[in-house]
């Protein structure tokens, strides 16, 4: 659409403008006094430079937890994204079928998040859960609250649980989107199911496969009620994710000046992130998609 | 044609055995997908004995007492309704603000317009364990602190950007012609909107209200940061329940119940947008 220019639209963003300024800029601004002050309690600040961003970057207690919060985004990316494309390929092209999968799968995206975790606490329990109770009785030992191994496992296949529907619904929508042109045109070339999948499909999914991608990744990111229900952060810190690190160490142990600085810095790759993520879309807009 | 033929024959002559493999795959997700759930409401069914003492796959003696505790009990409903409250705010706010902003981004340039889209997209992406210590700050000293109006606005931190961002991949979809034939037919700008331009859009503010209400439903974090007794969202008492000794596992499960429901309601009505939804409108 050609737009026209007016700079009386201002007006009409004002609104938003003032309102989400009131709730982020504002409170991000209280982030970054903190992150260059320190205090003696009462009160009293005084300036304190850069000393806190350098002190978190040497740290070993961040970079662990980015190691994990590294190590968990791709974990569940590398299933996710494969599960959901599958999912998506195998959906019911339309009528009631295509709306009841819709609908069921959606299910777990509108679960609230410390529900979800709720569930899966409950679920992977030993004594009265049906995962638990299930591994156990097939010989697997399984303990989320102590094994290591059993702590990753559930929080990744709570996240599976929780969010490939996404994946599969925009997967689904970019499928749909393919016309039937395409579909004629492969079978009288004898294109076999995986040329059609590799030269129709995915080509066609690309735009929405990589909002699909980057929003998982965000999300993943950012986590912080689910595997703090289920496990938080334990064993040890096992799952100390970095928003569960972050949420320690500000509300926790009230450690303004680090946990600002943490802040600060977290909040710097999700900014370069959302950057990749909206020239993508953007470029996507501009061809139509 | 004669390579059709005999490209299906053999095809033919094999469905009867085979199963539909696409049936199968989905029949397997959704299990997966159901399992828990069922084992929420499963245990959600039973008493607390039959819980902890006799592991039953559906519940032996059914009842309903957990969902009474809840229902009759004004610390757990009011939990529910405080959620209510808030998450009604919220949405009705974003709408309210993101409506004539979703309009300008799809039909003017302006200055710093691409920036300011940008900048609103960073709000929806920033993690919530960021914002929750100056939050809480912020609101406690205005005074607002464990109010339903300070959850409702911390949540328009993600909400605003999102309804703006669905609902301008919907009006793009609007021909500019009908703004135009409007303000030569004399109507002014607020009469166009509301009366010829939202009922065109209706379905995509209907999409943009379920996600701010679904988004401001689902979080935790800042709704259990910003409050303590009078404004407690259903998600962060349910927490309070697992902290105590001796956890009563039947309410538990049957809180948890109750909060897949308001969702589970209304999600026929949006299943056709749930993608677009999710990717911000565009799709």
């Amino acid at each position: 659409m050609n737009k026209t220019v007016n700079q009386k639209a201002w007006f009409l963003v004002l609104p938003v403008l003032v309102l989400v300024a009131f709730s982020a800029v504002i409170p991000l601004m209280t982030v970054v006094n903190y992150s260059v002050q320190d205090t003696f309690g009462n009160n009293q600040f005084f300036w304190a430079g850069l000393e806190w961003f350098e002190e978190m970057l040497r740290d070993e207690r961040m970079w662990n937890a980015l190691q994990r919060q590294l190590m968990f985004s791709a974990i569940i990316l590398a299933i996710e994204v494969p599960l959901g494309v599958f999912i998506a390929l195998n959906m019911p092209k339309g009528g009631f079928w295509a709306s009841f999968c819709l609908v069921l799968m959606s299910l777990p995206l509108l679960i609230p998040w410390n529900v979800v975790g709720t569930i899966w606490q409950i679920f992977g329990r030993v004594d009265i859960g049906l995962l638990g109770h299930t591994l156990d009785a097939l010989g697997i030992d399984y303990n989320y609250t102590q094994n290591i191994f059993a702590a990753w496992a559930t929080i990744v296949v709570m996240d599976v649980w929780h969010w490939t529907s996404l994946v599969a619904l925009l997967a689904y929508a970019g499928l749909k989107s393919i016309p039937d042109a395409y579909y004629q045109a492969a079978k009288i070339d004898q294109a076999s199911r995986w040329k059609v999948f590799r030269y129709i499909e995915l080509p066609k999914m690309m735009g929405v496969l990589m909002i699909a991608i980057l929003l998982r990744f965000m999300d993943s990111f950012m986590i912080y009620t689910e595997p703090f229900v289920v496990t938080g952060g334990g064993p040890g810190n096992a799952t100390t994710l970095l928003s569960i690190d972050l949420v320690k160490m500000a509300l926790g142990q009230f450690d303004l000046g680090p946990a600002a600085a943490f802040s600060i810095m977290y909040f710097l790759v999700i900014l370069l992130i959302s950057w990749v993520f909206y020239t993508v879309m953007t470029n996507l807009d501009k061809k139509g998609m | 044609m004669a390579d059709a033929t005999i490209s299906q024959t053999p095809t033919r002559a094999r469905t009867l055995p085979r199963v539909n493999t696409s049936a199968v795959v989905m029949g397997l997700y959704l299990l997966f997908l159901l399992l828990p759930i069922y084992w929420l409401l499963n245990m959600s069914l039973k008493t607390n004995t039959e819980i902890l003492n006799s592991f039953t796959l559906f519940p032996r003696d059914l009842t309903l007492d957990n969902y009474r505790t809840i229902l009759t009990d004004p610390a757990w409903y009011m939990g529910y309704v405080n959620s209510l409250i808030y998450v009604v705010m919220n949405t009705v706010i974003s709408l309210a603000v993101a409506l004539p902003a979703a309009y300008a981004f799809s039909r003017y340039h302006f200055m710093g317009d691409k920036h300011l889209f940008f900048w609103l997209l960073t709000n929806r992406m920033a993690p919530p364990a960021v914002f929750a210590l100056p939050f809480f700050q912020l609101y406690s000293s205005v005074g607002l602190f464990d109010t339903h109006i300070a959850v409702a606005l911390a949540h328009c931190l993600f909400n605003v950007p999102l309804a703006v961002w669905i609902l301008e991949g919907f009006m793009r979809g609007v021909p500019k012609e009908i703004d135009e034939t409007a303000y030569i037919d004399g109507y002014s700008f607020g009469a166009f909107f509301v009366k010829i331009f939202m009922p065109l859009i209706a379905s995509g503010i209907g999409v943009a209200a379920f996600f701010c209400f679904m988004f401001s439903w689902v979080e935790l974090l800042l709704s259990r940061t910003l409050t303590t007794v009078d404004a407690k969202p259903i998600a962060a008492i349910m927490t309070r329940t697992q902290g105590a000794s001796g956890i009563d596992w039947g309410v538990l499960a049957a809180a948890g119940v109750l909060t897949i429901v308001p969702g589970a309601l209304v999600i026929w009505f949006v299943r056709n947008y749930i993608a677009k939804g999710f990717a911000l409108g565009r799709v």
